[in-house]
């Protein structure tokens, strides 16, 4: 997998590391790093250069600051400048005084207009409005009957007619007036940019609904024609907004920016999920981490957040740093973090994680074993492992098919953890004393820059 | 979030088996996480302001249907003819035809890989002028796309079905390939059945029922919602039984990232061959458009379903589909079909000569 921004720029800022302010010649190097990272993205070169001058402006002018350092100082800039790109201006949803209000769905095939469509649907409603979908993709098979099934999904009614599109997205206008629907939704066939005929038909669907907004679906794996892409749409359609679909994927989402880049328009939704309810605003801040590759953090976060119950979760945090962790408590995690796919894959996620550990193998076996060893204890063992005397260890090591060995590893390994813990909470790492402690190649300094600046309190 | 970090290299100093530790790492991680996107999202800033509409400007690039392949394939022809115009091999150069590649999508590390070895031919003074640099990279990567095998792996000497299984990401145009596919295959004499294995997508069944009517083929369906694996277990015990010689196994799109889907697919690709027939094609479609999230996908898909060739759709739009470059070259997994539009007859075999010009042109 591609490496993170912070993982390429600790590379090269080692040897700068003592200096503590950066050369212009230093900046170029770093600089094409950065390169490196959008452009792995997906981010359009054009793009590209154009973020690198913003960024280098920056970077040497800041060369004086001693406040950070500056591995610190280049991350925060670029995820700076790409949080400004990405956002900027929202697309705010008004309604037209003459109802319907109509949007209209454009895209290339299979960027997931049908879905998007249903689930904006299911947005309005959920803004208290009443939508109607209309399936102007008569192109595609089964793609009219594709929406009804999503429209019964949600409790949508749907209107198509066979025939020409344009008719068809006419028609369901007048069905919009006529059974008093505030909300019309056009979905129309997947086309090619540079398809003349295609491209006429969807402009005079357009001319034909008048849509208060038209979104142009982008599917978030898209590399660099993205642009392009965007480019004719907007000429021909005027675009008011973007939805960005498939955010579920592992893309870094590089078109996001290049798209809102040249187009100036918002990034309006964004699709997170198979469900019709994974259909958010658009967050600029969560964007640019994840271009920058230090996204895995927060996409982590996100599925923690989905698997694990948060007031538990606080619950155990705090239980964690006071040093009341028992090992129930460890079980508990243990199985709520095999939710989330294999451990391995979610260490591999982690920014900032030594490379021993990140390619330490976990074999599924053994974390079966320390399952059973904790099964195999007392409720009174788990609350307090200090009561497991020789006798009890060779119990456990029995009733869980382990061996005494295995077991005092895991006893000794689990008091030292709780110390531990106990000490990190005793620094008070929630307030951001994070002082100069970083050892090694003190990437864990720029990733809390970056992160801190998104996640921490404001 | 400092200390967490020390905290796991503190751990990683420590040379005991350290899974325990690590995964507690990962705990309180999540738990701190949790916390922090608690108070994030209660303060999400709510401002907006109305956009007005423009006026519609240009009208987009026009091309005739006939020769739609051909004016996309020259539509990026700025970078490479300065290039060769130039006298003399210099920064430009390079840096056009760097450009070039990676506009296509080919991407960085796979860019400088085909580079490398130029570059050391124009220092030893072997190659001189710009246009023959470009011819060299040109046959250069036609070459290292050279060594695979494009034929669709179909086991005439098998006494049952051959199974095709297709999968990919959600919207790649699996249903549609195997639509043409269909109809190629038939063309040959081949009888075919589909197995709707795609039972998550809203009609994606019906959109094969009219591929199938379309090319003459049997379909096999599932209720919606059902057991993908055995769908397609039905198919082949069908096809079997009336001595089809090709099932076209359709599978429902799913993210690579997604650890439950890419599971359920290699369930489903391990009991399509526990019946009568066997798997003999498992090829990935691949959308052109699709930047370098496409290695991902082969590297997963490949892992979960030992993919054997990939189909590389909607070849006729602007992009070019530079990322199988990398795939075929990295992951060794050749690509065998090209998708170029809508109609039934719009899938042709991959022409690596062709695809490489393209890439320039």
């Amino acid at each position: 997998m591609f490496e993170t921004l912070s993982d390429r720029l600790g590379g090269v800022l080692k040897g700068l590391r003592n200096r503590g302010r950066l050369t212009e010649g230093d900046v170029t190097e770093v600089l094409a790093e950065v390169r490196t990272a959008l452009l792995e993205a997906d981010v359009n070169i054009t793009v590209v250069r154009d973020v690198i001058e913003r960024i280098r402006t920056q970077a040497v002018g800041a060369t004086s600051s001693t406040a950070l350092n500056p591995g610190q100082q280049i991350i925060k800039i670029v995820n700076d400048e790409l949080v400004a790109m990405l956002g900027g201006e929202t697309l705010k949803i008004t309604y037209a005084s003459h109802p319907p209000t109509v949007v209209l769905m454009a895209g290339l095939q299979g960027s997931g207009k049908t879905t998007s469509a249903a689930k904006l649907a299911n947005w309005f409603k959920s803004q208290g409005r009443q939508p109607l979908l209309v399936g102007a993709d008569l192109q595609r098979p089964a793609a009219v009957e594709q929406l009804r099934v999503l429209g019964a999904q949600i409790n949508v009614p749907v209107f198509s007619a066979p025939g020409d599109p344009v008719n068809t997205a006419r028609l369901g206008l007048a069905e919009a007036q006529r059974i008093g629907k505030d909300v019309l939704i056009v979905d129309t066939a997947g086309r090619l940019a540079i398809d003349a005929e295609m491209m006429q038909q969807v402009k005079e669907i357009s001319q034909a609904v008048q849509p208060k907004f038209t979104f142009l679906v982008i599917d978030a794996m898209t590399g660099q024609d993205a642009v392009t892409v965007a480019q004719s749409f907007d000429a021909t359609l005027s675009i008011d907004g973007v939805i960005l679909s498939k955010l579920d994927g592992d893309a870094r989402g590089g078109a996001a920016l290049s798209v809102k880049q040249v187009l100036g328009k918002p990034i309006a939704f964004a699709s997170t999920g198979e469900k019709l309810d994974a259909f958010e605003q658009f967050h600029p801040d969560r964007m640019a981490s994840r271009i920058l590759g230090m996204g895995d953090m927060l996409t982590l976060i996100e599925q923690a957040e989905k698997v694990f119950e948060k007031e538990k979760a606080e619950e155990t945090a705090a239980k964690m740093l006071e040093g009341d962790f028992t090992l129930e408590d460890f079980l508990e995690q243990l199985q709520q973090l095999k939710k989330m796919g294999s451990l391995q894959s979610v260490m591999g996620m982690m920014p900032g994680m030594p490379k021993e550990l990140k390619n330490a193998q976990i074999p599924d076996d053994q974390v079966k074993r320390t399952e059973a060893i904790i099964y195999s204890m007392t409720p009174q063992e788990r609350a307090n492992p200090e009561l497991i005397n020789g006798s009890r260890r060779v119990r456990i090591s029995k009733g869980s098919g382990t061996t005494v060995a295995d077991v005092n590893r895991l006893v000794k390994q689990f008091s030292e953890m709780k110390k531990m813990m106990k000490q990190m909470g005793g620094k008070g790492m929630l307030g951001g004393k994070r002082g100069k402690g970083s050892k090694g190649d003190g990437i864990p300094d720029e990733l809390a820059a970056a992160l801190g600046s998104r996640l921490g309190p404001r | 979030m400092l200390a967490l970090n020390v905290f796991a290299q503190q751990i990683a100093a420590d040379t005991a088996p350290k899974v325990l530790l690590a995964l507690a790492v990962l705990a309180l991680v999540f738990g701190i996480g949790v916390v922090f996107v608690g108070r994030r999202s209660a303060k999400k800033p709510s401002s907006g302001q109305t956009l007005t509409k423009q006026a519609t400007e240009s009208p987009v690039a026009v091309a005739s249907a006939r020769d739609r392949l051909s004016k996309v394939r020259s539509s990026f022809a700025g970078a490479i003819t300065t290039a060769l115009t130039r006298s003399a091999i210099t920064q430009e150069t390079w840096d056009e035809l760097e450009e070039a590649l990676l506009r296509a999508d080919v991407g960085v590390a796979t860019t400088s890989r085909v580079l490398a070895p130029l570059r050391e031919l124009v220092k030893s003074k072997q190659i001189v002028e710009p246009s023959d640099l470009s011819a060299a990279l040109r046959n250069e990567m036609t070459r290292q796309l050279s060594t695979s095998s494009r034929q669709l792996n179909f086991d005439t000497t098998l006494n049952a079905p051959n199974i095709w299984l297709v999968v990919g990401v959600n919207g790649a145009g699996k249903t549609t390939t195997i639509g043409k596919l269909s109809a190629q295959q038939h063309a040959l004499g081949r009888t075919v059945l589909m197995a709707a294995g795609d039972t998550f997508r809203a009609a994606a069944g019906d959109q094969l029922d009219t591929w199938a009517q379309r090319s003459g083929a049997e379909i096999v369906r599932g209720a919606a919602g059902g057991d993908p694996s055995s769908v397609i277990f039905d198919g082949v015990a069908r096809a079997s039984a009336k001595k089809i010689d090709l099932v076209l196994a359709d599978t429902a799109g799913r993210l690579q990232n997604n650890t439950n889907l890419m599971e359920e697919l290699t369930k489903v690709r391990r009991v399509a061959d526990k019946g009568a027939g066997k798997v003999t094609e498992v090829l990935l479609v691949i959308d052109a458009t699709t930047g370098q999230n496409g290695l991902t996908q082969a590297k997963q898909f490949a892992q979960a379903t030992q993919v054997t060739g990939v189909v590389l759709t909607k070849l006729d739009g602007s992009a070019k589909g530079g990322i199988v470059f990398a795939i075929e070259t990295e992951l060794a997994i050749p690509v065998k079909l090209v998708g170029l539009g809508e109609t039934i007859d719009d899938l042709v075999e991959f022409d690596a000569a062709e695809f490489v010009a393209a890439l320039f042109n």
